[in-house]
């Protein structure tokens, strides 16, 4: 359904624009319906920049991205993309940025009535938005009608979800949803992108936090520094993760019934070197994937610059 | 100056309880209160309006009930102000009153019209800059950069010198189309940092047209920095056209505040202390501008809420 060929994507940065700055390189995966694939990495690693160029909404450098046979940097004028934003959705980052400050938070519903469906009536729309909040989990009187900064940051999220779902969508990007929500209501929404997953839908999860990437996921990109440092089934990434950075992500989600003296106890044990150049290590860390099991995926170790992989000094 | 407001602060009797179906319609009357509410309490916004106000109620009120031209012959000349001719009368015996308030409307007229150009160019400009970035950008700065450095004074005392019809609605337009450049600018600077923020990418992906997000979704945010750029630029305006027909390059036939000042000191008036016919046009300008000036530092404190509690 939705597929990255090669994405990269270079902003020009420093005093006029003279220095180059790679957030994206080389990434590529797909999205099929029914899927949820868990883009996760750091801080910086540029999930939102892919996210954001799914949507239309960041030029692609190089690469492609096309969804549904159509190519996404080649829709052109505002019908082409009021069509494909009717079929695929997303939902910010920043809560607190995505609301116009000078206006209610339900003027975010408002647009998309006025855009998509102003034959609907207005007791239908009403009866339409109430629903679509309480699968969210909000209390309709409790939200509508409040300005943005009347409302918490996980209310205010759960509205971006209320609203992409009151279009029939084919795939959501769903850009750290659930940071600004607490635990119980983290597990509701995780359950209805499981819903909406299992209505067909494809979702595009961005996270930076691993324990939640494994629980609603099928397919696992681990991103590093715009590259695709490890990529595939969600259960084999989490379980056999074969690149170092992975392995430290992992080792670095606390648990509950081990320490951190544990865990990192356990860590120089993980460590195999470089995954495709092995201990010797004398790749050039260029984004180069090997296929290590079906569908499983790994990078070069290098520092992802295109610096060398070096033999890990505690080998 | 802060682009974003807080908007439905602590106001007092603020009741939040609104059902959802009315949520739309109570959000603005709110805010409108609340800005209601501190405009009503700001003496410089208060004073300078009633100055304002007072002299546009004249302009407007008193010429029909004067008659005839405010250019005739009437009475005495050189007469000092007295119970008939309130402001006295010029060299050749015409009411100073009269000019005074038919120049007093042409005043507001080319403030209003000249501001509005100039307003709605910078406008335009300023905001498809800010928000399409880019080309478009750079080419709209450099035009905006170049009527920047005209030296908008020496072209209007060309054109005006040169142009056939000098009417009041000419003067107007070159006035509006020479001092947009700064509104511009601060226009495209405000847009520039609201166009990077998510609403405006999610008014996007709601199928919004590129103008509806520029007027509907970024203006809302920046509506008190928009009317007070249109007060200094009708300010502005006034002050030029002064100027130009201080120098002798107004309207022929008209009448203005510029104009009278023009006509008393190339008739000596100065020289032969006739006062009433230089101060009142004087005085005019500087209350209409002043008081705008002034209103504009009162609205600063009404919509900046930092800027209230002092
Ligand atoms: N508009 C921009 N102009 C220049 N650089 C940008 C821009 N947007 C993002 N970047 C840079 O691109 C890189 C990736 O940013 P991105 O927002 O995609 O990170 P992220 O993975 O979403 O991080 P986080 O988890 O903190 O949200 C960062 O180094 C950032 O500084
Ligand atoms: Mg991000």
């Amino acid at each position: 359904m939705l597929r990255l060929d090669r994405v990269s994507k270079v902003y020009r940065v420093g005093s006029f624009g003279r220095e180059r700055l790679h957030a994206v390189r080389d990434v590529g995966f797909e999205v099929r319906s029914g899927q949820v694939v868990a883009l996760i990495g750091e801080s910086g690693s540029g999930k939102s920049t892919i996210g954001k160029m799914v949507l239309g909404l960041t030029s692609i450098t190089g690469g492609a991205i096309t969804f549904e046979g159509t190519d996404v940097a080649g829709l052109r004028g505002h019908r082409a993309h009021k069509e494909y934003y009717r079929r695929v959705q997303g939902v910010f980052q920043d809560p607190f940025s995505s609301f116009n400050p000078v206006f209610p938070a339900d003027r975010v519903f408002a647009l998309i009535r006025a855009e998509y469906f102003p034959e609907v009536g207005e007791a239908e729309w009403r009866r339409r938005i109430e629903e679509s909040l309480r699968v969210v989990r909000l209390d309709p009187a409790q939200v509508l009608g409040k300005y943005p900064h009347q409302l918490s940051g996980g209310q205010l999220q759960r509205i971006l979800i209320a609203r992409a779902l009151l279009l029939d969508i084919r795939l959501l990007v769903a850009d750290e949803v659930i940071s600004m929500l607490d635990a119980s209501t983290r597990i509701d929404v995780l359950n209805l992108l499981a819903d909406l997953k299992a209505r067909g839908m494809g979702i595009l999860f961005v996270t930076h936090d691993l324990s939640l990437g494994n629980y609603v996921s099928d397919t696992a990109v681990i991103l590093r520094r715009g590259a695709i440092a490890e990529s595939g089934p969600a259960d084999r990434v989490f379980t056999n993760p074969l690149h170092p950075y992975t392995r430290r992500l992992l080792s670095s989600v606390p648990r509950l019934h081990r320490t951190w003296a544990q865990a990192d106890a356990e860590l120089p044990a993980d460590d195999g070197g470089c995954p495709v150049h092995g201990r010797a290590g004398a790749g050039d860390g260029s984004a180069t994937l090997v296929e290590v099991e079906a569908g499983h995926f790994v990078g070069c170790a290098g520092d992802g610059e295109g610096g060398p992989c070096r033999p890990d000094p505690r080998a | 100056m802060s682009a974003q407001q807080v908007p439905g602060g602590p106001v007092p009797g603020e009741g939040v309880g609104a059902g959802p179906g009315e949520a739309a319609a109570v959000g603005a009357p709110r805010r409108g209160n609340e800005t209601v509410y501190f405009a009503l309490r700001n003496p410089k916004l208060l004073a300078g309006a009633v100055v304002v106000a007072v002299l546009l109620v004249a302009a407007l009120a008193v010429p029909p009930f004067l008659g005839g031209s405010p250019n005739a012959y009437v009475g005495p000349q050189a007469q000092p102000p007295s119970a008939e001719f309130w402001f006295g009368t010029t060299n050749f015996g015409q009411d100073v009153f009269a000019q005074f308030v038919h120049g007093l409307r042409s005043t507001f007229l080319v403030g209003l019209l000249g501001g509005g150009i100039a307003a709605l160019v910078g406008m335009v400009v300023g905001f498809v800059a800010g928000y399409r970035g880019g080309l478009v950008d750079e080419v709209l700065n450099m035009i905006t950069n170049i009527v920047l450095v005209l030296p908008a004074m020496v072209v209007l005392i060309i054109a005006a010198a040169y142009l056939e019809a000098r009417g009041i609605l000419v003067q107007s337009l070159f006035i509006g189309l020479t001092s947009w450049p700064w509104a511009a600018r601060a226009i495209r600077a405000q847009t520039l940092s609201l166009a990077t923020r998510d609403f405006v990418d999610l008014a996007r992906l709601s199928g919004r047209r590129a103008h509806a997000i520029i007027f509907r979704e970024i203006a809302p945010n920046m509506s008190s920095y928009l009317f007070m750029t249109f007060i200094l630029l009708f300010g502005g305006a006034i002050l030029i056209a002064a100027g130009l027909d201080f120098i002798g390059l107004g309207p022929p036939q008209g009448v203005s505040l510029g104009l009278m000042m023009h006509s008393a000191v190339s008739w000596s008036a100065l020289q032969l202390g006739m006062w009433w016919w230089f101060v009142p046009p004087g005085l005019g300008i500087t209350a209409i501008v002043g008081s705008l000036y002034i209103m504009n530092v009162g609205l600063d404190e009404v919509f900046n809420p930092r800027l209230r509690e002092t």
